[in-house]
């Protein structure tokens, strides 16, 4: 992959572009800055970050929406930093979009093509939704012809996927038992193309365009881990970073969602969080900005951001047993390679429950 | 000559996969019209054997644009089923999530997926800002600076200078059908650019109440998220997001709701449908409107519910009533979907009795025209007593004027009277579009209500959100079914769930998407998707079918939510045998 990636067409630079807008070089390093602390570089890399950005073209970014609820899309208008706005305008040339782009029907269908035909090879392609491989793909049609093949066009020439959300990344919902439509994640169709997995029902707002941030300051993918997920991101599980893992810590366990442990704060593992084994940013970036994210709203994590949460048994079935309810044998341990976790967790217990005056009520 | 065909697949701008097929005479007037969903997942069977407590999470997953509806329609089925009473606080906080999604999805509707039908942004090079920010002024907007539209232009200057276009190439800009002035279609477009900051800024209420969103947590029995009013020790964060200043903060939002809809979505509303006026004229044909009725907790002693109920052929003297397990009253049809039937394919059954089977009879893809005399969608034909309804802003409007609604009368009256139109001028493409922002303004009036009521119960040491009593399985009944009714931002949304010893036995949504862009029933009646484009359509440009997109738009299409539903090939997968 060459270290310049400039595209071959006429457009000035994103850094000319700020600069009309009022945004001079200081502003992208201090976004640099910012960047960087979310995507857990070195403060260093920041000016070379601001460099690059600034002699960036906008780079062409082509996205499709298969077995889509458009909930991965929603979550990008939510981005705060940087927003919606910042990324179509400054950062990306988002050339195919069904949800938002002006043109429709066989004049889309063209843009498509010609998008592809002018950025061969280096444009970006992101898909959010499952692609439904079976009986010829009809679960999904558009302009008459199945998405399966269409996808892997667009791959073959794409210089890298962004396998957008839970559906994307690992087939999502639409792969739940009994996977009517034979549902399948970007990575079980397309070889041959870096692929990026951003999980998450949606993926969170920050992360995705951090990711796309990053891709247009380097020219490359950042790291990733074994899942193809970006390391600075899903590195590590929720509640690691989990601002009540000090009552988990403790022993001091929510018994219902308004009981007084719920109200001040107390861990939500015994209502089945799932944060032990869930890798994602939500604790650390958290949503709306810095908002909230589902823990600290008073529910437990559901756990999507990991393949097969679906399947995994119920959402209210704590890691370390309880009764399951859930709807088939598959426990979350077999699904999600549990073991450490859940035993660790044991072990925080073991270490809390001594003191009966720490135990909920 | 030969009727001539167009096809629009993709049709853009919308949530999910459509494909509209129409048919033109010589003068280019809409002859035949068919509104096919493309795209299914199966999210009912996959519900199937699951535990009706974890069912909302799956089944908000029908939808990430009308996000937060179907899980509260879940959520209220199942409490329907077991007989959970959801604390006053839990109702509250739903209809204040409700209530924002409702705008927030009215509002991006508006700005992001219908304007670019009626605004141009090429146009907009050639305003004077200045102008611009007088006819914002004199059409009561509020204030807003010369320099706000100015920036909006040079970012509209760089975008088309760069020949990098992104969202905006090929529109069709050269068609004759966009006629606003420069400095309107310059209004409009920073209004664009604001609505994506103010959605962004309001979705906060939900990532307070619901930790996230879209797909924001709810949860059978009330309100995850506990009130942790008393607030953090010295030098430690609140306990929960729903903390005194997190309160603060929703109050705080609330008038952020309002200043944008009365003072940025209102004003275009009028300007631009006061502009398009002859929108007001077409686009409406089925005369029949529906809805299941809201704000549950809010209705709750106080003003504002919408009604349920059916007004037939416009005539809004007379409420029918609906119910809902009524086995004769609400029916799925497939005569002319990809699905089949044991009774055979003209058959009418029943959400409590529904089958599902897929049965793909399609043309095998790729193929250039689907058959209107055959079938051609993965969307059901709903039918109230065998009747097409339209459901959504247009039809709440319509059962709140019916059952003599004062506020909603007079906010319809006060908005036509500035565009001196009549009521009937509602029943039309603009018409759908206008309801939606007339709605805003109900509901956001509203909302301090609500939230001046929550925050007197908390006051009042009510901190209750959530209600224990049925969680455990062991206290439910071994059978029991329910119901859940919402009014989504589309329209009339109903969840049908059947539990058996703990487990679902059979699930069934008929979502607002259904109702409006479902095909042709058995006798060959459209929906109100392909009846409004038979209304009085006529293509300026058969290339460019520009008016196809503003009144399939009016509706806010959900194809995701429409097609929601199928098995697989061959095989029986929902039969359930009323008690």
């Amino acid at each position: 992959m060459p270290e310049d990636h400039r595209m071959p067409d006429h457009t000035e630079t994103l850094g000319a572009a700020l600069v009309r807008h009022g945004i001079g070089r200081r502003d992208l390093l201090r976004f640099a800055l910012a960047m960087t602390a979310s995507l857990a570089l070195p403060p260093g890399i920041a000016p070379v970050m601001a460099e690059n950005l600034a002699r960036a073209k906008r780079r062409s970014v082509i996205w499709l929406s298969i077995q889509d609820c458009t909930g991965c899309l929603e979550a990008l208008l939510q981005s705060s930093s940087p927003t919606l706005e910042s990324i179509i305008f400054d950062f990306i040339s988002l050339d195919y979009q069904e949800t938002l782009m002006a043109a429709a029907g066989s004049t889309a269908d063209r843009m498509l093509w010609d998008a592809v035909a002018a950025n061969k090879g280096e444009y970006l392609l992101a898909i959010d939704g499952s692609i439904p491989v079976k009986d010829g793909g009809v679960y999904a049609l558009t302009g008459g012809r199945s998405t399966v093949g269409i996808v892997e066009a667009l791959a073959a020439d794409a210089k890298a996927v962004l396998a957008i959300g839970t559906c994307a990344a690992y087939g999502g919902i639409p792969k739940a038992y009994p996977n009517p439509t034979g549902a399948v994640g970007v990575e079980d169709l397309i070889s041959g193309t870096p692929i990026v997995n951003i999980p998450g029902c949606p993926p969170m707002p920050d992360v995705l365009s951090g990711i796309l941030v990053y891709f247009i300051s380097f020219g490359r993918l950042p790291a990733l881990d074994e899942r193809k997920r970006p390391l600075a991101y899903y590195g590590t599980t929720i509640h690691d970073r989990c601002y009540r893992r000090s009552f988990y810590d403790r022993g001091q366990f929510a018994q219902s969602f308004d009981d007084d442990g719920a109200r001040q704060g107390w861990c939500l593992f015994e209502l089945g969080c799932k944060g032990p084994i869930t890798h994602n940013a939500c604790a650390s970036l958290k949503w709306g900005g810095g908002t909230s994210f589902p823990i600290e709203s008073g529910h437990g994590c559901l756990g999507c951001a990991e393949p097969n949460f679906w399947d995994a048994g119920s959402f209210y079935t704590s890691l370390a047993g309880g009764s399951p309810t859930g709807w088939q044998n598959a426990s979350m341990a077999a699904a999600v390679g549990l073991a450490g976790g859940a035993a660790a967790a044991l072990l925080a217990r073991d270490k809390a429950d001594p003191d009966p005056e720490e135990t909920p009520p | 000559m030969p009727p001539r065909r167009i096809v629009i697949d993709p049709l853009t701008r919308i949530e999910g996969h459509l494909r509209i097929e129409v048919e033109v005479d010589e003068t280019g007037a809409v002859i035949q019209a068919i509104s096919a969903g493309t795209q299914v997942r199966g999210i009912e069977i996959i519900l199937r054997d699951r535990d009706p407590r974890d069912a909302w999470a799956f089944a908000q997953r029908i939808c990430g644009v009308c996000t937060l509806v179907h899980g509260l329609a879940s959520v209220r089925a199942v409490e329907d089923a077991l007989g959970v009473q959801v604390p006053p606080n839990a109702l509250l906080i739903r209809d204040l999530m409700v209530g924002t999604q409702r705008l927030q999805d009215h509002v991006v509707h508006f700005y992001h997926l219908q304007a670019l039908d009626w605004v141009n942004p090429l146009h907009a090079l050639a305003a004077n800002p200045r102008d611009a920010a007088q006819s914002a002024d004199r059409l009561g907007c509020r204030e807003s600076s010369v320099d706000t539209f100015a920036r909006a232009q040079i970012r509209l200057k760089d975008l088309f200078t760069s020949g990098q276009l992104g969202i905006f190439a090929n529109g069709w800009w050269n068609h004759p059908g966009y006629t606003l002035s420069p400095e309107i279609n310059l209004m409009a477009f920073s209004h664009y650019l604001e609505a994506l900051t103010w959605q962004r800024e309001i979705g906060e209420v939900l990532t307070i109440f619901g930790g996230k969103t879209p797909h924001p947590n709810v949860a059978v029995g009330g309100a995850p998220c506990a009130i942790s009013i008393d607030g953090p020790p010295p030098g430690e964060g609140a306990a929960t997001a729903v903390s005194l200043s997190g309160l603060m903060r929703v109050r705080q939002l609330i008038e952020t709701m309002r200043s944008f809809i009365e003072g940025v979505y209102l004003p275009d509303l009028i300007a631009i449908g006061g502009h398009y006026r002859d929108w007001f004229t077409r686009g409406e044909n089925v005369r029949n409107f529906m809805t299941y009725g809201d704000f549950a907790g809010a209705a709750a002693g106080h003003g504002f519910g919408v009604p349920r109920g059916v007004v037939l052929d416009r005539d809004l003297s007379r409420v029918h009533p609906v119910d809902l397990q009524d086995p004769d009253q609400i029916q799925e049809i497939i005569a002319h979907s990809w699905y089949k039937y044991q009774g055979g394919r003209n058959g009418a059954l029943h959400p409590y009795v529904g089958e599902t089977v897929l049965d793909y009879t399609g043309p095998p893809p790729p193929f250039e025209r689907l058959d209107a005399g055959g079938t051609y969608s993965w969307v059901k034909a709903p039918r109230w007593r065998g009747k097409p309804m339209e459901v959504g802003p247009l039809a709440r409007l319509v059962l709140l004027h019916a059952a003599g609604d004062a506020s909603a009368k007079a906010q319809t009256a006060e908005t036509l009277g500035r565009l001196g139109l009549p009521f009937e001028a509602m029943y039309s493409t603009f018409g759908r579009i206008l309801a939606r922002g007339i709605e805003s303004k109900l509901v956001v009036d509203r909302m301090i209500g609500w939230y001046d009521r929550l925050m007197a119960n908390i006051t009042n040491g009510d901190r209750r959100t959530f209600n224990t009593e049925k969680w455990e399985p062991s206290r439910w009944p071994r059978q029991s079914r329910g119901i859940g009714t919402i009014e989504g931002p589309r329209g009339a949304l109903a969840h049908w769930v059947v539990i058996d010893d703990g487990r679902i036995a059979n699930y069934q949504a008929v979502v607002p998407t259904t109702w409006n862009a479902g095909p042709m029933d058995e006798q060959g009646r459209h929906g109100p998707y392909e009846a409004a484009l038979m209304d009085r359509h006529r293509l300026a440009v058969p290339d460019q079918p520009l008016e196809i997109l503003r009144t399939i738009h009016s509706f806010d299409p959900c194809m995701a939510c429409a097609a929601h539903v199928f098995g697989p090939a061959g095989k029986e997968v929902v039969r359930v045998t009323v008690r």
